[in-house]
Formats: structure tokens, C-alpha cells, sequence
């Protein structure tokens, strides 16, 4: 741990990039105002804040991409105007996307030199691929990545893509490496490898400012810590001063209080379990299938790490995949589910993982985007009852505490939060008896966080059973009543809330049975 | 190079979907090929192998422009049609006494032009390439015949000007205009080198340039890059527009190229069916070949064999004795066919794959 204890210490030298007193303003939206920042080489940069604090607008400053209409940018020392994401990489300043910029029909090294090949003849274009392929060998092996620069980068895991980007960001010799929420797709090891990486990185000289969501990372990684609220700064922790808890009210300007899950939320009753699900298999599962309850008015969370089938075992739940053998039950009656028509008419709702792919129409405006699985009783002979979606649409927004500027907006121009919340509107407006929340969280910053889990608690206590994948520890030991790991499609085993900790959950996640 | 990177390299090329395609394509020609020399026996003749060599020239040129607009995740819709107005273009060019070189760099020319156009259309005005090729084809075809309506004679000669009117009532075939100094020049079309066709060398040269530019050039790179993923692209620094332009570019110039063949052929093109059709036929040879609509997928390798399933699929159906007026109906057939088998296979290996 030298290295850590030399980074902390206080820096001295001239910062590699200075922000002073940054404002931007969109319409009549101030997205940054006064904001300032100040990086030196070889140290980690946390940038937090919640969605909309103008995080990614002071990276998008930072990059090139969107020109500030006040302030001053200085590289090291040097007053600089940074006009386009070209000029950024020239002075050294690299960016990389929370969606990667990469082309997955290309190999490893055409990736890592795209529009900026070795070539020969010269106006021929043609391409030095031994060079290249020398050359990204040695970039691959400075993060770490052990694959072949041949290989097509359709074959790599998110984790490895994202290493190809830092690779990619380290051949342009960048001084300051810019991530946006780069774990936010990543299994655990992948993340821990990324955070070794970039702990690497800090010691050749890089200046990392990592972005994220996921506190516990930038307390793991974060040599300081800075924090933006409403577009403004909203204070700076050195290494010692970093904890949870301090973050959480750095961003939100207020404690919040993630209420831990109580006997009292728990609107259990002795009343039959309303899912009961019998050794259900799917294509790919393994062993017997997976056996679980859900009783009316429990959260069971559903743990295991990434690639365990949690997903795939809610997708055939509800008929989105094929079912092998195995039975469900809903309220003690046997369903037939096919498809999610039919699980939906039983009053099952799956809230999916990927809310931009299975959960929304981005394009499609928050009222459509509620009434989709609703229609049935917004039509009158099939015609649309458009007023009754409006209204709708307008008690979603109400009582979700929505921010949106009109049920007419894009589902796609919402905060991640928001969008979240239009997902488990349009499944809530139909008074689902069970819910099967995927990923309830991902990307979603902690206001939102504590209002989705507030909503948890309050549709239990009216009895609506809940089954919460997760793979998020910390959630799932806050909100479960009863914990179901998985590995490998099968269920290595059940946690009551007494059992629960984190070491009982990853043994079983790991495989060794209990 | 060690035994371990080796085995890798051979993983990594066949985990390649294109590679699955270009077996598959590979096959398909096979068996064609073998039906067709295995019922007929006219089909083995020297005579038969150079007309289905010289019909795959003539769409193997159209089709490596197809690739490269596919490539780019576009569509051109507006081959047949600039064909078309190529042939007639050149035709009145040479009825009017042109030197046969000049005129066909002046079709080039306009070929090239029209690709250009098309390509800014759809980068700067990002109109949709189905619709603006599919435009393309009406007008373009459009063109053409009222080209061939005017009386260019009439309209040149001032001894013949007010003689009578400028445009014809009808439109009508274009020829060469009777010209018996073009031999050598239509040696390009009609010709033989070592008992290959001309079109079919030309086709050739074309396919190892466009391998070169595709598979060994950078320029490649980009346009597979933004095929699949145009803002990867644009944020690495290439000029994604101008890549897109150079595709239109090229496949237009080489539809021109086509029409100049097209004319040469029998000496006539009419304007309301030369190059009719000739868009699919270059779109089918390329998907054929593995190049995804989708866009970033495709390899010149895999376009030769595609490029040959449809002359072969002609030539069988006729050997085979099924009614012309039955042709296409069984050149669809056969095409569904194939795309199920391909499509079974994929799954069958994908299945294999994972099961390992």
C-alpha cells in the first residue's frame, strides 16, 4: 500500500488541468455555473454527484464536445480553448463514453488505432498490420488485457471492452483519463480488475477522474473526492476525509435515510404464497430447476453474481423464454404461461434489466410509454380512449414524482431515475399481485434510489408480493425478507433475514453449497 | 509465432460470422454448379462456362458497388436505373460520332456525379438512402427516355436545324449508330484473354482492387467502422460523411461502368429495360456473400461466390427445362431456400458452439 499512502499526501506541483469558475447554460436551464476543478497527474478523481448535478456536462467541457460559455481551462498552467473532442486528445485529455465508442465488428487493434493507423503508401491508406499488432500488444499488456489484437471485439466481455478503451485512451498518451460510470456494466471481478488498472495507471502519472454511481468504488479507488449539486460545486474530500455516508449528503445536500427493512414493512400474512414456482427449467438451466415462494406482501431477493441465470430464470418466469419443464403457481392456481401475455393476465409485471432495450419505447412519450401495457382498459372497440391516457399518464407522473416537463416528453430525455419510474408505472397502474424487479436500481442516482425502495416497502405492506434481482449486496440486504442465491441457473440456496450477511450470500453465489 | 497464437488465430477467423457465410455461399455455388453440369450435357460446354463467366462480370462489377454502400449500413436502389442511363448516354454519344474512349469517361463522369449527389443528399440533408436512391431510380430511368426522344442530330447540325422537330414521338432502342470503328474498343465487352470473357477480367481486376482497398487499406477500416457503428467512428476522428460519399461514389461509378458493358453487349440498350432488375440481382449477389444488411459485415470473397449463384441459378433453370415465364418464380424459391438452409445451419452450429 505505498502507493496509496504517497498519494495521499497533498499535491504541490502546477495542477495538469485547471477549471475556473466553468458556466454553461442549455435554454433556460443553468447546467454549470462557476464551477471549478483542479487535476494533478497520478491521482484519482472521484466525480459525484446526482443525475443532473452537471456531471457530464463538465466532462463533455473537459473532452471538447460542448463549449463552456464562461470560464477559464488551463493545462498546466496554460490557458487553452478546448473547441473539439481532437483537440482535447492532442492536449492530452481522453474521454470515455458510459456507451463505448467502439466497433464490435472490428479486431482488438483495428479498434485501438482507429483514425489514427500506421499505414504505408502513403495516399494508398494501406494499413502496417504487423506493426500495429506489435504495437497493441504492448498497449493490451500495460492494462493488463491478455487476448489477441486479432481477436474480434464482439468476442469480448464488457469488462474486457472497456480495458481495450483504456488501452485505446493510453495510445494517444493521455495525461487525463475520464471515466464515465465504467463499472456500470461490469461483473464484480471485471470491476475489480478495472479498479487495479487504474490504481496502475495513478502510478505512471495518469490523472483518473472516475465518475460513478457506485459509492463503494469511489471509496475504494478515489484518492479525493469532488461533488457537484445544481451545478455547483458542493464540496471536496481528501482520501481521509472519503466515507459513504458523507458522499450520500454531498450529493443530496441533506442525510438520506435508506430505511432498513423492518417486521413492520413487511405486509406478510398467513395467506398462501402468491408465486409458487416448481423446478422450472429453461434451455440453458442445469440440475433440477429452480423451486421458490413468494408470499404476499414480502420482498425476496433473488442474489448471485453476474451470469448466474438470475435473468433468465425471471425471463422464462414470465414467458419471454421458452419453459423446459416445472410448474408456476399463482395464488395456489397452476398458470399456463407462454408468453408474457399470458403471465401478465395473471397479474404478474416484470420491470427488465435493460430499461432503454425491454423496458421502454425511448421515443415514445411517457404517456405512451405507460399506456403500452395498459391498453386494454384505455380503448373503447379498439380506439384509443386518449383522455383516459392522458389522465393516466398524469397520476404516474403525480404519484411517482416524476420530473418531467409534460406526459408528452420522449421517454428517452429522462434521467435514468425518471425513466425507472415510468417503467414501474405502467406495470403499477395495472395492480400487479406480484412484481419481478430486475435491476431496480441500476443507474439510478440516490434520491431516486431511497423513492423507489420507499415505493417497495409501501406496495408490500398492501400485499403485492416482490421478487428483486440484484446485484447490488448492499440493496439486497437492505430490502429482502428472504434472500434466494444463485449460481450457474441453479439455486445453490435460501436465506432467511436472520442469516443474512454478506459472506453468507457470496459463499453461496460462489457455489459452495450451505 | 507460437502454436497457442495460431490456434487462436484460427478460432478467432472462424468465430467470424462472415466465414460461416462465405462456406455456406461456397456450397451453394458448388451444388449449383454440380446440378447444372451433372443434368445437361450442353452445360459442360467451353461456350457455356464463358457466357455465365461474362454474365457474372457484368453483375459481379454492379455488386461490388452494392457491397460497399451495404457496408456502410445503406442501400443504393438506383443501380438498374444508372445503368440504364449509362448505356443510352453512351449510345447517343457514339451514334453522334464520339470517340469511344471520351465517351465513356464522360458516362463515368456522370456516373460518378449521380453517386455523389446521392451521397449528399445523405449526409449533409440525412435523407434516408432508401428513399434517396429509390428517387434515383425513377428519375434516372426517367432520363433516359426522354434522352433517347431527342432527335440530337437535328438539334447539333446547324444545316439540319428547323428541319424538323427536335424530340421525337416515342421513345426508341439506342444504338451505336452503325459505326464499324469500334471493334477494338468493344474487344472490352466481346472479347477473350486466354478463353475468359473480358467483362469477366474486368470484374476481376476490380474485385482484388476493391480487396486491397476493403480488407488491406484503412479506408476499409472506416467503412466497416461507421457501417456498424458510425459514432465510434466520427469520435475517432474519421470523416464519417466522406467515407459514406466515396461508397455512393463508387457504386455509382461502377453502375456506369456497367452500362458502358451493358451497350457494348448487343450493341443496343432500350431505355425502358436496360438494367432492369440489375439493383436486386447486385443486392442478392452481395447479401448472398455475407455482406449484412445491417451494415458492417461483408468480404470481397464472399461476394465473388454470391456473385455467381444468380448467372448459375439462370443457366439451371434453363437446362433444367422450367418455362422462362416460371423463371423468377424459381430463382425466388431457390434463393428461400438457401437462406433456410444457411439460416438452420447457423443455428445448428451456434447450438454446438454452446453446447461445448
Amino acid at each position: 500500500m505505498t502507493v496509496a499512502t504517497s498519494a495521499m499526501e497533498p499535491p504541490v506541483q502546477t495542477p495538469l488541468l485547471e477549471v475556473e469558475r466553468i458556466s454553461k447554460r442549455y435554454g433556460g436551464a443553468q447546467a454549470l455555473s462557476g464551477v471549478g476543478l483542479r487535476l494533478y497527474a497520478g491521482e484519482v478523481v472521484a466525480l459525484i454527484g446526482e443525475n443532473g448535478a452537471g456531471k457530464s456536462t463538465l466532462m463533455k467541457i473537459l473532452g471538447g464536445i460542448v463549449i463552456p460559455d464562461e470560464g477559464e481551462i488551463r493545462i498546466v498552467g496554460q490557458p487553452v480553448r478546448l473547441s473539439s473532442p481532437s483537440q482535447a486528445m492532442d492536449l492530452g485529455i481522453s474521454l470515455i463514453h458510459q456507451e463505448l465508442n467502439l466497433a464490435d465488428n472490428l479486431s482488438v487493434e483495428a479498434n485501438l488505432f482507429l483514425g489514427r493507423e500506421l499505414t504505408w503508401g502513403g495516399p494508398l491508406g494501406l494499413a502496417r498490420g504487423k506493426a500495429m499488432e506489435a504495437k497493441s500488444r504492448e498497449l493490451l499488456a500495460r492494462v493488463g488485457l491478455n487476448v489477441s489484437p486479432l481477436e474480434r471485439l464482439s468476442n469480448l466481455t464488457p469488462g474486457q471492452k472497456q480495458l481495450v478503451e483504456i488501452a485505446r485512451s493510453l495510445s494517444m498518451d493521455a495525461r487525463v483519463l475520464i471515466m464515465d460510470e465504467p463499472t456500470s456494466s461490469l461483473a464484480q471481478k471485471e470491476t475489480d480488475r478495472l479498479l487495479e488498472v487504474i490504481r496502475e495507471l495513478r502510478q505512471q502519472g495518469v490523472c483518473v477522474v472516475y465518475i460513478s454511481h457506485r459509492l463503494r468504488e469511489v471509496e475504494a479507488v478515489a484518492d479525493r473526492v469532488v461533488g457537484l449539486r445544481d451545478g455547483k460545486n458542493a464540496g471536496e474530500m481528501t482520501r481521509a476525509q472519503i466515507n459513504y455516508a458523507a458522499m450520500v449528503q454531498m450529493m443530496v445536500g441533506r442525510e438520506v435515510d435508506l430505511h432498513q427493512r423492518n417486521a413492520a414493512d413487511s405486509g406478510a400474512s398467513d395467506r398462501g404464497p402468491v408465486l409458487r414456482v416448481e423446478k422450472l427449467r429453461h434451455a440453458l438451466s442445469r440440475g433440477e430447476g429452480v423451486s421458490l415462494e413468494v408470499r404476499p406482501g414480502e420482498i425476496v431477493g433473488m442474489a448471485g453474481l453476474v451470469g448466474a441465470g438470475r435473468t433468465e430464470f425471471a425471463e422464462t418466469l414470465f414467458g419471454i423464454r421458452p419453459r423446459v419443464s416445472g410448474q408456476v403457481y399463482l395464488e395456489g392456481q397452476l398458470g399456463k404461461i407462454q408468453r408474457p401475455a399470458d403471465a401478465i393476465a395473471l397479474g404478474m409485471a416484470l420491470v427488465p434489466e435493460d430499461r432503454r432495450q425491454h423496458g421502454l419505447i425511448l421515443a415514445e412519450s411517457i404517456g405512451g410509454n405507460i399506456a403500452l401495457p395498459n391498453l386494454d382498459t384505455h380503448q373503447v372497440a379498439r380506439l384509443l380512449r386518449f383522455s383516459k391516457i392522458r389522465h393516466t399518464a398524469h397520476q404516474g407522473v403525480t404519484s411517482l414524482r416524476i420530473r418531467t416537463t409534460g406526459i408528452a416528453k420522449p421517454a428517452g430525455q429522462l434521467s435514468g431515475g425518471n425513466q425507472q419510474k415510468v417503467v414501474l408505472y405502467k406495470w403499477l397502474h395495472r395492480q400487479p399481485k406480484l412484481l419481478i424487479l430486475d435491476e431496480p436500481t441500476r443507474g439510478v442516482d440516490v434520491g431516486a434510489k431511497k423513492e423507489i425502495y420507499d415505493l417497495m416497502h409501501d406496495l408490500t405492506r398492501k400485499g403485492v408480493g416482490i421478487l428483486m434481482i440484484s446485484s447490488d449486496l448492499e440493496e439486497i440486504l437492505h430490502l429482502s425478507d428472504r434472500v434466494v442465491v444463485m449460481h450457474e441457473h441453479q439455486k445453490t440456496g435460501e436465506l432467511t433475514r436472520a442469516q443474512l450477511s454478506e459472506e453468507s450470500i457470496m459463499r453461496l453465489a460462489t457455489g459452495s453449497q450451505s | 509465432m507460437s502454436k497457442g497464437e495460431s490456434s487462436n488465430m484460427f478460432r478467432t477467423f472462424f468465430s467470424n460470422p462472415t466465414v460461416g457465410r462465405i462456406l455456406g455461399v461456397f456450397l451453394l455455388v458448388l451444388v449449383l454448379y454440380g446440378l447444372m453440369v451433372g443434368i445437361e450435357e450442353n452445360a459442360r460446354s467451353l461456350e457455356n462456362h464463358q457466357n455465365i463467366a461474362r454474365r457474372i462480370g457484368e453483375w459481379g462489377i454492379l455488386t461490388l458497388g452494392a457491397a460497399f454502400v451495404i457496408i456502410t449500413g445503406g442501400i443504393d436502389l438506383s443501380i438498374g436505373s444508372v445503368v440504364c442511363l449509362s448505356a443510352v448516354s453512351f449510345g447517343i454519344l457514339l451514334e453522334n460520332g464520339a470517340n469511344p474512349v471520351v465517351a465513356a469517361l464522360i458516362v463515368l463522369a456522370g456516373a460518378g456525379l449521380i453517386g455523389l449527389f446521392h451521397g449528399f443528399l445523405i449526409t449533409r440533408l440525412n435523407l434516408q438512402p432508401f428513399v434517396v436512391t429509390l428517387c434515383g431510380l425513377f428519375i434516372y430511368r426517367g432520363l433516359a427516355q426522354f434522352l433517347s426522344l431527342i432527335d440530337f442530330k437535328r438539334l447539333l447540325d446547324p444545316a439540319l436545324r428547323g428541319t424538323g422537330r427536335i424530340l421525337r414521338d416515342s421513345s426508341r432502342d439506342v444504338g451505336v449508330g452503325g459505326r464499324g470503328d469500334l471493334g477494338w474498343f468493344f474487344w472490352l465487352q466481346k472479347g477473350d484473354f486466354l478463353g475468359v470473357p473480358m467483362p469477366m477480367w474486368i470484374f476481376g481486376i476490380l474485385a482484388l482492387i476493391a480487396a486491397i482497398f476493403l480488407h488491406a487499406s484503412v479506408y476499409g477500416r472506416y467503412l466497416f467502422a461507421l457501417g456498424h457503428n458510425e459514432q465510434a467512428a466520427r469520435y475517432a476522428g474519421v470523416h464519417t460523411n466522406r467515407y459514406k460519399v466515396l461508397a455512393y461514389f463508387l457504386c455509382s461509378l461502377l453502375a456506369g461502368l456497367g452500362g458502358i458493358l451493358f451497350l457494348m453487349k448487343i450493341n443496343s440498350a432500350s431505355p425502358s429495360n436496360a438494367g432492369n432488375w440489375f439493383e436486386l440481382y447486385a443486392i442478392t449477389g452481395a447479401v448472398l456473400g455475407g455482406t449484412s444488411l445491417r451494415g458492417g459485415e461483408g468480404t470481397i470473397i464472399g461476394i465473388l461466390l454470391g456473385t455467381a449463384v444468380l448467372p448459375l441459378l439462370k443457366t439451371l433453370v434453363i437446362f433444367a427445362g422450367i418455362p422462362s415465364d416460371m423463371e423468377f418464380s424459381a430463382i425466388g424459391l431457390a434463393l428461400l431456400l438457401g437462406t433456410l438452409a444457411d439460416e438452420l445451419l447457423r443455428r445448428h452450429s451456434e447450438k454446438a458452439r454452446k453446447g461445448a
